[in-house]
């Protein structure tokens, strides 16, 4: 029994990748199905990113990570107020802390005007310190890239689902892909939550992309190297210590260790760039954080003692090669979307452009937009305006009625990290010690994972 | 914007805010507002079920339920403007702006007493290695959940401390039908002394001193978690939770963002021997000061604290 009728397009994950294209096939009135394994979107490498919205300019030259970036950053811009999306527009500065890093400048910024990011400048010592009084006194010089940016890095994304439902796409979360044949015109999906049939397939799921293929297609045109990183976040005391995002010079491997503010409040140092075979285990290790915050406080001496709020850790789907990885299959109605690491949530939007001009398809005209709730701090949260009832996490100041709208909203949370992703709540310095009891109650019945195991019997 | 004045604003309704509030008014202070975030005065105690509490404060031991009950009763009996749900955001000297659930409110006062007490530390805060699944709380959430909502949020956990607050943990969950498989302590003796140290043996608890968490398992909900013993051997305990027991902190974080300075050993505002923080007008009592007294200790210092206000005020004997 086939589900649904024969959907134009099958994306499988729902990532950032997978989410943006969502958005881009329903926007061309195709007929839009996002399967996605785990119990809600973006739980998988794209969970824990650092929220940086890319110019661009440090990426390699003349190449599609980088047209899609430059698109994606100008289409958020584009889209973020009719959505009512976030953006602190500070700026990044890639400080030299030697002299061997700052005679490297001249040599960045020229990439970055070949690039096309031409407001970029170099700035000395003096410069650096007079706009960021509190990093260490031994900055040499930066780069500094006004257009680097910072946004809520789960937000927009539900808000593009939202627009692909509303324009009839389908989402199907906790379907695994099982199996799926192509008879020329269609693919025959098995997933764990039934059979589908598709006219295109777009491969974005990530840290399995390479197995889809080799499941689907029988050989797989890429290996994801899982590439761990991990983060610490800082107490919202921090904040008022950094302005610009602080990037270090980068190395041949990684873009190395990022210190930034998140539009949350928050200061985040990461990530960390450990490669492991496990795809599923995105740990924290004790020495891994310890130092991050020993790095984070040579970059700016005051963090030394700061509270910790939170730690997490993700997975980069890397693979053998830098860049992204697209396999266009014409004939067999396939395109895969590989290897989409660190730039994904800047590329996203351009990534759904680029993927339906492969399919042939043309895309129409922005629709209603969803208006979603604001959790960024620069601008007006729901408990500063009344009725809101209660507050539920103290230290993120979410409250009931937004949880409540959250939970009831057209594609509700899965899980609980769905709903520490669209409220923040638990997500602050106390962790849930004081609303985790509470927010047990509000979401009793709503995930199949529950907070709790059960209720205390009256006889014990 | 609402407004309101007041003479003293008391920021917190555990044992210090409601013993230093009551107190407040005993002294002769015409307007007392003490405002708590959360539905019910009371801190800390509210949800230890267990005794003892109330010796000093009522002379006899209860509780910690009735505690909280008595002490918010005797304060409002004595005048005390008790506002619940009232989340105070940011203060600066005689004034404090304050989220309700109907609206934003700005509450001008003479001085302002901060009494906003403790929590115990994190998983990320101990910065404890592994995955991040569900069923890793403290103590003070799973009081909450058994003894305020009659909640389970696990059966079979491995509890990590060895402090007088694990004792009462590992009594919450006795009295739960919750069978903890382990008890962990990286140091090598408990923190706790004789004969309160006996207790999990007594109850049956297998308990690891000098044991250090080296992984932790699960997804979805905590599956196992991997310990490296004191002798280096390393041991898979299966468990479906973690409960984090003490490494109390001071809940510091308003009194942070709003300017007043902090003790770099205690985590806690600096104050003077007339308990004056830094900051014109701004005192600090109870466990806010450091980690941590009992709850007696607390009120007792509330009602010091209430003294030097109000003799800062002009007001009382």
């Amino acid at each position: 029994m086939i589900d649904g009728g024969i959907f134009d397009v099958a994306i499988i994950g729902a990532g950032v990748v997978g989410c943006a294209a969502a958005r881009g096939f329903a926007l061309a009135g195709q007929r839009v199905l996002l399967l996605e394994r785990g119990t809600d979107i973006l739980s998988g490498a794209s969970k824990a990113n650092s929220a940086i919205l890319h110019t661009g300019f440090d990426a390699p030259r003349d190449s599609l990570e980088l047209a899609c970036i430059k698109a994606g950053h100008a289409e958020y811009l584009d889209l973020r107020e009719a959505r009512n999306l976030p953006l602190l527009t500070c700026g990044a500065l890639v400080v030299a802390w030697s002299d061997a890093e700052a005679a490297r400048l001249p040599e960045l910024l020229a990439q970055a005007q070949r690039n096309g990011i031409d407001d970029v400048r170099i700035i000395g010592g003096e410069a650096v310190r007079g706009l960021e009084p509190h990093l260490a006194p031994t900055a040499r010089g930066a780069l500094l890239v006004p257009r680097e940016y910072l946004i809520d890095p789960w937000s927009p994304f539900l808000a593009y689902v939202l627009e692909a439902q509303a324009l009839g796409a389908r989402v199907e979360r906790a379907a695994m892909v099982t199996g799926g044949t192509f008879d020329g015109l269609a693919w025959r999906l098995e997933t764990s939550r039934g059979r589908f049939a598709a006219r295109w397939v777009i491969n974005a799921a990530g840290l399995y992309g390479d197995r889809v293929e080799a499941q689907l297609l029988g050989d797989a045109s890429f290996t994801i190297k899982p590439r761990k990183g991990q983060f610490v976040v800082f107490d919202k005391a921090a904040a008022p210590l950094v302005d610009h995002i602080i990037l270090p010079v980068p190395s041949e491997r990684t873009k190395g260790l990022v210190l930034t503010r998140t539009v949350f409040g928050n200061v985040l140092v990461g990530p960390t760039a450990e490669e492991q075979e496990e795809r599923e285990r995105p740990t924290v290790t004790t020495e891994g954080l310890e130092m991050l915050i020993a790095r984070a406080a040579e970059i700016v001496p005051d963090l030394g003692g700061m509270p910790i709020t939170a730690t997490y850790a993700g997975l980069r789907p890397a693979t053998e090669e830098k860049h992204y990885r697209i396999r266009h299959e014409p004939d067999r109605h396939w395109i895969s979307a590989g290897g989409i690491r660190s730039t994904g949530m800047t590329a996203a939007l351009g990534l759904a452009q680029h993927l339906l001009a492969l399919q042939g398809g043309t895309t129409g005209p922005y629709t209603a937009a969803p208006v979603m709730p604001n959790l960024a701090e620069n601008r007006p949260r729901d408990w500063q305006s009344a009725g809101y009832g209660e507050i539920v996490c103290h230290c993120e100041m979410v409250t009931r009625r937004e949880i409540e709208a959250a939970l009831a909203g057209p594609l509700p949370p899965g899980d609980f990290g769905g709903l520490k992703r669209r409220t923040r709540c638990a997500m602050g310095r106390c962790q849930g010690f004081n609303c985790l009891g509470r927010l047990a109650e509000l979401t009793a019945g709503q995930f199949e994972a529950p907070l709790t195991v059960g209720a205390v019997h009256a006889d014990a | 914007m609402q407004m309101h004045e007041t003479d003293v604003l008391v920021i917190g309704g555990g044992p210090a805010g409601l013993g230093a509030a009551h107190a407040l008014r005993q002294l002769g202070v015409g307007r007392v507002t003490l405002v708590e975030r959360l539905d019910q005065t009371g801190g800390v105690p509210r949800h230890c079920a267990h005794s003892p509490f109330g010796m000093r404060e009522f002379g006899r031991l209860m509780g910690g339920r009735r505690y909280s009950r008595l002490l918010t009763q005797r304060a409002q009996e004595g005048g005390v403007d008790i506002r619940l749900r009232h989340s105070v955001v940011g203060f600066s000297a005689g004034r404090a702006s304050v989220a309700t659930p109907d609206g934003p409110l700005e509450i001008g006062a003479r001085a302002i007493l901060l009494a906003t007490g403790i929590r115990e530390q994190s998983r990320a805060a101990r910065l404890l290695p592994g995955q991040r699944p569900m069923g890793i709380l403290t103590t003070g959430a799973l009081q909450d959940m058994v003894h305020l909502k009659g909640l389970l949020p696990f059966r079979r956990p491995v509890i990590v401390g060895s402090e007088l607050v694990t004792l009462s943990a590992i009594l919450t969950c006795r009295g739960a039908g919750i069978r903890p498989v382990a008890m962990l302590e990286s140091e090598v003796r408990p923190r706790v002394g004789h004969p309160w140290a006996l207790f999990p043996h007594l109850v049956g608890l297998p308990v690891h001193y000098g044991a250090e968490i080296v992984d932790m398992f699960g997804s979805a909900r905590v599956e196992a978690v991997q310990v490296r013993q004191r002798d280096g051997e390393v041991r898979t305990i299966a468990c479906d939770g973690l409960l984090l027991t003490g490494r109390f902190t001071p809940e510091a974080a308003l009194a942070r963002l709003s300017g007043v300075g902090l003790d770099a050993m205690t985590g806690g505002p600096v104050v003077d021997d007339t308990w004056r923080t830094d900051m014109e007008g701004v005192f600090a009592a109870g466990n806010v000061l450091r980690a941590v007294r009992t709850a007696g200790h607390c009120w007792s210092e509330g009602r010091q604290a209430a003294r030097s206000i109000a003799m800062a005020l002009g007001v009382g004997p």
